[in-house]
């Protein structure tokens, strides 16, 4: 038996020895083990919300770009509507791209989709997934399991504003009807200017995206419990249990489609640019 | 029978300190981190305090932290380590800690104490409980807690934050609380206390209690988020408050 | 913190304390406290680990909701049968009228059994039962169990807090708690037990060593088995037959000692495990046993008192599982130890499986998803500790010590020993279940005997006149006792954990599953030798958590058991239930009615005495056919029995 001489754990060469911030008095004082150590974790704990911070950082940059470009959002030749300029409803848009009307006054600050992206934003930033993900890789709270936050104080969702989390219902209502503009949009897409129907690989990408939007929606967990999780007597209630048993198994990949809407937004959102901005045809298959 | 040496390491001490000790161990094919410290303490440290059972992930007593996570010393299996890699042992770091690897977990039976037991249905005799297999469903995946409180030890409400432990009652408790109101026969409403009793709020939904959960149950997704649903179904929810309204009053 | 010479004592009075906190302890605790009395339960690890836990079949009851031909009286005869007629038919017959009562009371106290379609409690199959009896809940059972009786005590903790703002007012868990000493009144050496009254018990928290002492006018026994006497057993470290060897100690008596059952089917891999449960409701869902030879064995080890109810071909024990009216059930589900028997035979006989046991095979039966719903935790057992997918290969299984059937003398009503104010339930109590115990009998047994004896002690209490004193000279010598391991009169002596092995190794050597009169001779001789070892062995270090102080003490526990089941496994001239002797192959009627009595003669020896049976109270005697009586009756018993066939 080799006895360490270090006063306290974890001062004998851990990679992760870094002193957190929390009040460590405080935690001798409450007896616990003194275990200098953030974590003794020895894999990469840090690499999902690092990833995590490159991926959602790397696409609110892209969002906040294009929302605010006010450019190649149309094409008017095949009704193609980029889901973050729809429903257009500046005096900016294009009137054939402006399915609901005109109503919002044109100003570079102004995104034309200015009814519906703060909702779709507010969706997404209270989703039961997204909280997971940003609190841990923007917010250290925590990092990662059992590697301790660089923070003093804690009160979770107790307090303004993030008792405001508790709002995510409301803007699952809201995204649920934003969901049916994005079908209709994506549906428009199969006339074409001239009136006739046609087929190009930008209808795909739009169903496709519209498809895993309304996915993503409805798993969400406020969905799950508005069809049937508020229920004790499943027994008494088929439909809504069957609607429930759904919703679950959906809701068992939200964050997968957390993930894949965000990607099918922005594959969906870049191709009608490049299209739109005459970089590369849209891939015809009818008409 | 195939055996290897490996490098223990393992934190002896108590509340007033410690260090990691190590301590080189011959391993034998198929044996568990518990039976390692098992074999320390039959030969060179027979004072070595561990707390265990069943030995077979049923009891929940064996809890520590095994190179930083919290793991059942009974379930993690020796091949699960590279040869060469060095097994940290720790005792879990939210609670006082007795002696090595046991801790002082009363933390948890004083939130037990504080969760409304079961309120049985009015005017129905024992004998006379009628429930559907679909009802009761939820509420049994939350009973398969052992309760070896690896999800209170992890959770960074308490773990980081000694101050916390009076307000929040952690993922454990937040899950009975859900168990119960799910119960189908269960009479009483528990929504409010959910919330300003036991810290509902405190739970930023960072899931580190269902990783950590041997029994594999979801209480993130399926305890606490479909609770903090119904508390907002109670106290945030404009179209259920207006149904109310309309149709059952 | 206690200093290692540190003698101060931590003192509480309660009326009852209950030593124990499994399913019959906590059961007994609740009923005492319902009783009005204040209340404490003594738990050897946290409150909510006990043993109870590892149970995972079900718990047996005839609420008829699957079968409604199921009563109480078809599951006292099965009871009887496993037990081969030497249970305590009294024990028996309450505990068939009473299973299904305690069961439904758990739901009010919030438990969630599985449910059949119209919304009762589902039961399903087990060895030895006629109907599907055994209410479940997937696997998990005991957990079920515990942890709601767990809960009811907390909620009346609740409801005291409301009447004295203290939670622990009235009825109070100290656990890690582990009791060295039982008090009674007048202990002079060779006093009839009668004259003894239990006055309190003595013992020490494991976490910080200090002492504590409990003046309490009855005590109720749930301390469990003594299954860690062998080296192979399902049991953990806690069965160190405590309350069997306090009882002993302070002047009560035990029965039926030789009766352990194996356990059919535990792990025989990986090493670390050998010997962790694997729940009959495998064999009861459909699972079969095969050897090395991919034959299924259990056709050929039908003994003739069972050859009526068993199934003959694999076909006709196929159909039973789906039409069990109108075909004998498979001989996987004969009683344990059976079973036991014909895997330890077909090893012997060189069929087994590569790591010494034989083939247990599900994957091949049910559907994956099936063995998932059905199995879960024995999915997750396999998976996790043996990296074995159930639902695809066969599990490897052999037998091992599951539980003693003999325990504590009590009266059958009451639960009383022979000591007065000394109550005994659950596993640590004997009689109930005769020579062999059915599967999903004992978590049945451990309600039925744990409210009875809840509710019996309390009414003794109320009927004591003057409270019984604890000798301040027993105090002293308890101390002196518990620190024995420390004091320079033990320097030198050995590790506890050698002498454990030691004793491990003779129990599961020689008086395992067969046994053999020299070698039983042989283990006693051993034994006697361990006694001396175990009152000389030597600790290290302080009173904190100290495993090795601990072992220490639960050592002299453990032999005093274990020379009780070598001592009646020798006089026992006779193959029953879980007694099987090799020099006497054979059930014998003479012995049927005889109990073999063990009374403790100091520390580390045990006398043991012959008892006749009370005969059965005839209309239970006229509940069985003469046919079934002939073969485990003599003759001059059967005089009394009714002559024609029940209708």
């Amino acid at each position: 038996m080799i006895r360490t001489t270090g006063k306290d754990a974890g001062e004998d060469g851990d990679e992760n020895d870094v002193s957190s911030t929390t009040d460590i008095a405080d935690q001798r004082a409450a007896g616990r083990a003194r275990i200098a150590a953030r974590t003794l974790r020895t894999d990469r704990w840090w690499l999902p919300p690092l990833l995590n911070l490159v991926g959602l950082g790397a696409w609110v940059v892209y969002a906040t770009v294009r929302a605010f470009m006010q450019a190649w959002y149309f094409v008017p030749e095949y009704n193609y509507l980029t889901p973050f300029y729809s429903p257009c409803v500046s005096y900016g848009c294009v009137e054939q791209a402006a399915h609901f009307g005109r109503f919002v006054p044109d100003v570079p600050w102004l995104p034309f989709a200015l009814i519906s992206l703060p909702f779709l934003l507010l969706f997404r930033l209270t989703c039961y997934y997204y909280r997971k993900a940003y609190y841990r890789a923007f917010w250290g709270s925590p990092p990662a399991c059992a590697v301790a936050e660089p923070h003093g104080k804690y009160t979770g969702e107790t307090r303004f504003p993030l008792i405001l989390q508790n709002l995510h219902r409301y803007f699952f209502y809201i995204a649920a009807i934003i969901s049916i503009i994005n079908t209709y949009d994506a549906i428009r897409a199969f006339v074409k200017a001239d009136g006739s129907f046609g087929l190009g690989l930008g209808n795909i990408i739009l169903v496709a995206n519209v498809v895993l939007l309304w996915a993503y929606t409805v798993s969400c967990h406020s969905c799950r419990s508005i069809v049937g999780g508020r229920l004790n007597h499943f027994s008494r209630h088929p439909m809504r249990y069957k609607a429930w048993t759904f919703v679950t198994r959906l809701n068992g990949k939200h964050m997968q489609l957390a993930w894949t809407t965000l990607a099918s937004l922005a594959i969906t959102d870049a191709y009608i640019m490049c299209v739109s901005a005459g970089w590369i045809p849209d891939l015809r298959i009818v008409g | 029978m195939a055996k290897h040496d490996h490098h223990f390491r393992v934190w002896r001490g108590d509340a007033e300190g410690g260090q990691l000790v190590d301590y080189p161990v011959e391993v034998n094919d198929g044996e568990v981190v518990l039976d390692i410290i098992h074999r320390l303490q039959q030969t060179e440290a027979g004072d070595l305090a561990v707390r265990w059972n069943c030995k077979a992930g049923k009891c929940g007593s064996c809890s520590a932290e095994i190179n930083g996570r919290p793991r059942l010393m009974c379930m993690t299996r020796m091949s699960t380590f590279a040869d060469d890699e060095v097994v940290t042992v720790t005792p879990l770091r939210t609670f006082p800690v007795i002696r090595d690897l046991v801790t002082d977990v009363e933390y948890n039976y004083v939130k037990a104490r504080e969760v409304p037991a079961f309120a049985p249905p009015a005017g129905v005799a024992p004998g006379e409980y009628r429930m559907q297999q679909v009802d009761v469903e939820r509420s049994q995946e939350f009973r398969k807690c052992i309760e070896c409180y690896l999800c209170q030890n992890t959770c960074h409400a308490v773990r980081d934050h000694e101050e916390n432990k009076a307000a929040f009652s952690g993922p454990r408790f937040l899950m009975r609380i859900a168990e119960l109101d799910m119960h189908p026969l269960d009479a009483a409403d528990r929504r409010d206390l959910a919330q300003e009793d036991h810290g509902l709020g405190y739970c930023n939904i960072t899931k580190c209690c269902t990783e950590v959960c041997p029994e594999h149950i979801k209480i993130t997704d399926n305890a606490i988020i479909p609770l903090k649903e119904r508390v907002v179904d109670r106290k945030y929810d404009p179209v259920v408050w207006l149904g109310n309204k309309l149709f059952r009053r | 913190m206690a200093d290692r010479d540190d003698r101060s004592i931590e003192h509480h009075s309660y009326d009852v304390v209950v030593i124990g906190a499994g399913g019959a302890g906590l059961r007994a605790a609740i009923e005492a406290r319902l009783q009005g009395k204040r209340v404490a339960i003594i738990s050897k690890s946290l409150f909510g680990k006990a043993h109870t836990v590892m149970a995972e079949g079900g718990c047996a009851a005839a609420m008829g909701n699957a079968n409604p031909n199921d009563n109480w009286q078809v599951h006292y005869r099965d009871t009887m049968r496993g037990g081969k007629f030497l249970n305590n038919w009294r024990m028996a017959e309450l505990h068939a009228k009473e299973a299904p009562d305690r069961v439904w009371e758990l739901e009010t106290y919030g438990a969630l059994f599985d449910r059949t379609k119209d919304g009762k409690i589902s039961q399903r199959n087990f060895g030895g039962h006629t109907y599907p009896r055994l209410a479940h809940v997937g696997d998990r059972t005991g957990l079920e169990l515990i942890r709601t009786l767990q809960q009811k005590i907390v909620s009346l903790q609740q409801d005291d807090h409301e009447v004295t703002g203290d939670y622990q007012a009235n009825l109070r868990v100290f656990h890690e708690c582990t009791i060295t000493e039982l008090f009674t009144t007048s202990p002079g050496p060779g006093a009839p037990a009668e004259e003894r009254r239990i006055a309190g018990c003595f013992g020490y928290f494991r976490n910080d060593g200090r002492f504590v002492r409990f003046d309490a006018p009855a005590i109720v026994m749930a301390t469990g088995g003594v299954g860690k006497s062998y080296q192979v057993t399902s049991n953990s470290w806690e069965y160190t037959g405590d309350g069997h060897a306090l009882a002993l100690r302070a002047g009560a008596t035990l029965i039926n000692m030789e009766f352990l059952q194996f356990h059919p089917t535990g792990m025989v891999w990986p090493p670390s495990v050998k010997g962790i449960l694997v729940t009959e409701s495998v064999r009861g869902d459909g699972g079969v046993l095969r050897n090395s030879e991919g034959e299924r064995f259990m056709f050929e080890y039908v003994p003739d008192v069972f050859k009526e109810q068993y199934a003959t071909s694999e076909e006709e024990a196929d159909r039973w599982y789906t039409d069990p009216d109108n075909n004998r059930r498979p001989p996987e589900l004969l009683p344990r130890d059976e079973v036991a028997r014909a895997i330890n035979s077909e090893v012997k006989a060189g069929r087994g499986s590569p790591h010494g046991g034989v083939f247990l095979d599900i994957a091949s039966r049910l559907k994956p998803e099936e063995i998932l719903k059905r199995l879960p935790s024995m999915h997750h057992q396999f998976k996790e500790l043996a990296d074995v997918d159930i639902t695809k290969e066969p599990m490897e299984v052999g037998p091992t010590c599951h539980y003693v059937m003999g325990g504590i003398e009590v009266d059958p009503d009451t639960g009383m020993s022979s000591v007065p104010g000394l109550f005994a339930a659950g596993e640590c109590s004997g009689g109930m279940h005769g020579s062999n115990r059915l599967g999903g009998n004992s978590l049945s047994d451990l309600l039925v005997f744990g409210r009875r004896c809840g509710l019996f002690a309390a009414e003794y209490v109320d009927a004591l006149g003057g409270l019984p004193q604890v000798a301040s000279g027993d105090v002293e010598a308890a101390i002196e006792r518990a620190l024995l391991p420390f004091s320079s009169a033990t320097d030198g002596g050995e590790n506890p954990f050698v002498v454990q092995l030691e004793l491990q190794r003779t129990m599961h050597e020689l008086v395992g599953i067969i046994r053999k009169a020299d070698e039983m001779e042989m283990a006693l001789k051993k034994l006697e030798d361990i006694a001396t070892r175990t009152r000389t062995v030597s600790v290290e270090g302080h009173r904190e958590f100290n495993p090795g102080w601990h072992l220490a003490l639960d050592l002299r526990n453990m032999l005093l058991v274990s020379l009780c089941v070598g001592k009646a496994a020798l006089e026992r001239q006779e193959s029953r239930g879980g007694h099987t002797r090799d020099d006497f192959p054979v059930m014998d009627s003479d012995w049927r009615h005889v109990l073999l009595v063990c009374r403790g003669l100091g520390e580390d020896d045990v006398e043991l005495t012959r008892k006749e049976q009370i005969p059965m109270r005839p209309e239970l005697f006229d509940l069985f056919e003469l046919d079934e009586l002939k073969k485990y009756y003599t003759g001059e018993e059967l005089g009394g029995h009714r002559t024609e066939p029940a209708k």
